[in-house]
């Protein structure tokens, strides 16, 4: 049952608008150090260019590592944001409000890590990587070779990053037109363009609502499809025994939710104790995202365990072989192990004890475990199997990231919690109408004698 | 150009393992030093290898060989995965790269189940007394891009055009036509030609092998690759029937 908090328009403003309208105290410093090592990341990529890709630990037959695990992770991360405002806003639930800008933010800044992760970083020549993320140049009248997996990439991943970004674009409107009547001089004016004119008429209201829904509607196929696409960067490859897989597009697809909304909570955790909103995150939400994510976790679970069934049913040499290496080879059984405990077996416990999903400290560290042990669960499905590639013994392999790897990889990181937080110094992280809309909505009915909190609506 | 299909039979039998062939094509195809440093990296460049394997226990050891290079699929799963056509099957069935098209997303390396592309993690370079014997035919590739073995295609290139200009028919077995790895072979276990030929060498092989009993058989063909490259097994010791190709 969720509580019944009221706030008048103006503790609202006040208390939302704080990030915006003052610096907080830990915010230059942590973006510092943020900024250092994105440009730690940074350098170590135009290391990369200067000397050639053997700076990285890639060779025969491992040819994607790091940078593959990291873009696939990204992915998966962005699909927090269409899961909680999308999903959850066509299925109306109501504890989705504070936390959609956060997700959906989250989804546009994981975008583009995973763009820089992928294409630009991972290719041996990236200065040419334009030349298919975006359409071929045709004056050679050579097209792209829309067979490839790795067009179907960069197409479903700027459609999708185009409509998350229009997603938060429309959902900030209205908190556009609140911090413009707030401001003076040129932040009023950048404001005033950026709101495009909004002043709240019903008509406004009405054209922001539909367009909220219209593009809930139609990113959710770009949802489904995106990581799909993903997964069949790995599915489609014949070469490849552990990859071969039809299972692979649902399984990413639910793996990512996974990972997506644990970020969300995680980041819910770093809001209540960052920006001190504990008043708008209540423990409610926290109940609520740590039971979505039970149904969530252990529906993946039961797709990773139909991936080993149907990978094992056969009993192919190369497979067992594969799976071997997996499981059992060092220093793979360490990860394995490691992954399977954070990915499921610590956390989803954990979650079944209301008085755990309620506390702000637990969901913060066990979602960040999830999504350690997703970011493992993708390494052990890219390198495993490259490494146990074919029947050939003699073309077997082994990986070892190397420094330059790290950086960059650690660089994406930096560069996502960099975005969210000069995103938070410019613009509410909760939406504000969102909020007060809520309030509107809310009543509370009376059954018998108890009198409950409902929604209202029309 | 008439149609043409080229392949290779490759008698694993004949091969000593004595890795002629690795070192004629590593000249003739400019392809950089591999020095030990580059195996330990597991990044050494060699278009065609020679994989050896250790059967049995000591002191009943065999060591089995078998060379291994670009398989010129005729359903490269290569091909369809490249983003920038870089690899394509032309109407000779060659599966040939284009460099200056390659980015270099490795993609294609990936999907080749025999590992026989690779790629160029830096920039190749020679000793100095060593530029003077780059083959002119033979681009140098850069850092950052895909290369595998094209059947010397420099090598029938030239003869097919050379042929144009006398007015000769192509000749089945022209040492100036096989690729090097083919001239190096001091047993012959590599022969070249045209599968469109009925009447070339590698068509005959073939047909005589690919009956009942007969040695033919293609690398991992459950992939459905379809292979222009036929290997004839090894002959055990023993064996009652060899028939010897």
């Amino acid at each position: 049952m969720q509580e019944h908090v009221q706030f008048t328009q103006k503790e609202v403003n006040r208390d939302l608008l704080y990030g915006v309208t003052n610096t907080i105290r830990w915010w230059p410093g942590l973006t510092i150090f943020l900024l250092v090592v994105f440009l730690a990341g940074a350098g170590a990529f135009g290391y990369m260019l200067n000397k050639g890709v053997g700076v990285t630990g890639l060779n025969r037959p491992v040819m994607w590592g790091f940078f593959m695990t990291n873009f696939v992770f990204w992915i998966g991360i962005s699909h927090a944001g269409i899961m909680i405002s999308a999903i959850l806003r066509l299925t109306q639930a109501e504890w989705r409000r504070p936390i959609t800008r956060a997700a959906e933010v989250l989804t546009v800044f994981s975008l583009t890590a995973a763009l820089m992760a992928a294409p630009l970083v991972h290719v041996g020549r990236p200065w040419r990587a334009a030349l298919w993320v975006f359409p071929y140049d045709f004056a050679r009248g050579v097209w792209p070779n829309i067979r490839s997996p790795f067009i179907w990439d960069p197409s479903a991943v700027m459609t999708y990053l185009t409509a998350s970004s229009l997603f938060v674009f429309v959902a900030l409107l209205p908190d556009l037109a609140v911090i413009r009547d707030r401001s003076t001089g040129i932040a009023q004016k950048v404001y005033g363009l950026l709101c495009l004119g909004w002043r709240g008429t019903p008509r406004q209201w009405k054209l922001q609502a539909i367009a909220g829904i219209l593009l809930s509607a139609l990113v959710l196929p770009v949802f489904v499809s995106v990581h799909s696409i993903v997964s069949w960067d790995f599915a489609v490859n014949i070469g490849v025994e552990g990859w071969h897989s039809t299972i692979f597009a649902p399984y990413f697809i639910i793996g990512a939710i996974h990972s997506g909304v644990s970020a969300v909570a995680m980041i819910m955790a770093l809001m209540v104790w960052l920006w001190k909103l504990d008043k708008y995150i209540r423990p409610d939400h926290f109940d609520a995202i740590g039971r979505l994510l039970i149904i969530v976790a252990t529906t993946w679970f039961f797709f990773f365990f139909l991936e080993w069934v149907f990978a094992l049913y056969t009993l192919e040499a190369p497979e067992i072989a594969l799976r071997e290496l997996q499981v059992f080879q060092h220093p793979y059984v360490w990860l394995f192990l490691i992954f399977l405990l954070t990915a499921y077996f610590i956390p989803v416990p954990v979650w079944l004890f209301k008085n755990a999903r309620r506390k702000v400290w637990v969901m913060f560290w066990t979602t960040v475990l999830v999504n350690v042990g997703m970011w493992l669960e993708r390494f052990l499905i890219i390198i495993p199997g490259l490494a146990r590639k074919t029947p050939f013994t003699f073309d077997w392999g082994t990986y070892h990231p190397s420094l330059i790897e790290i950086l960059m990889v650690a660089g994406t990181f930096a560069w996502v919690a960099l975005g969210m937080l000069l995103f938070s110094r410019v613009f509410p992280l909760v939406p504000l109408f969102d909020i007060k809309e809520g309030m509107v909505v809310r009543d509370e009915v009376k059954i018998g004698r108890a009198t409950v909190p409902a929604t209202v609506r029309e | 150009m008439g149609e043409k299909s080229w392949g290779m039979v490759i008698d694993v039998d004949k091969c000593t393992g004595c890795q002629a062939c690795v070192v004629a094509c590593q000249s003739e195809n400019n392809i950089p030093i591999n020095e030990e440093e580059h195996f330990n990296q597991r990044r050494a460049i060699e278009w065609i290898r020679v994989e050896r394997y250790w059967e049995g226990e000591f002191p009943d050891v065999k060591a089995r060989f078998i060379p291994i290079l670009c398989q010129h699929c005729g359903e490269a799963p290569c091909e369809p995965v490249c983003p920038v056509f870089a690899t394509y099957h032309n109407d000779q069935g060659l599966n040939v790269q284009v460099y200056n098209r390659c980015v270099g997303t490795r993609f294609c390396a990936n999907n080749c189940p025999y590992h026989v592309r690779f790629f160029n993690f830096w920039e190749p370079e020679w000793p100095e007394t060593l530029t003077n014997q780059l083959n002119p035919d033979v681009t140098v590739r850069s850092r950052g891009i895909m290369e595998k073995c094209t059947f010397c295609v420099q090598r029938i290139r030239r003869t097919e055009r050379e042929s144009e200009r006398d007015g000769v028919d192509l000749d089945d077995g022209d040492r100036a036509l096989s690729p090097a790895c083919v001239n190096a072979c001091p047993t012959s276990a590599l022969v070249f030609g045209d599968f469109a030929d009925p009447e070339s060498k590698v068509s005959r092989l073939k047909e005589q092998e690919e009956k009942e009993d007969g040695r033919a058989y293609r690398l991992l063909e459950n992939y459905g690759t379809e292979p222009s490259v036929v290997y004839l097994k090894k002959v055990e010791e023993g064996a009652k029937s060899a028939s010897h190709g």
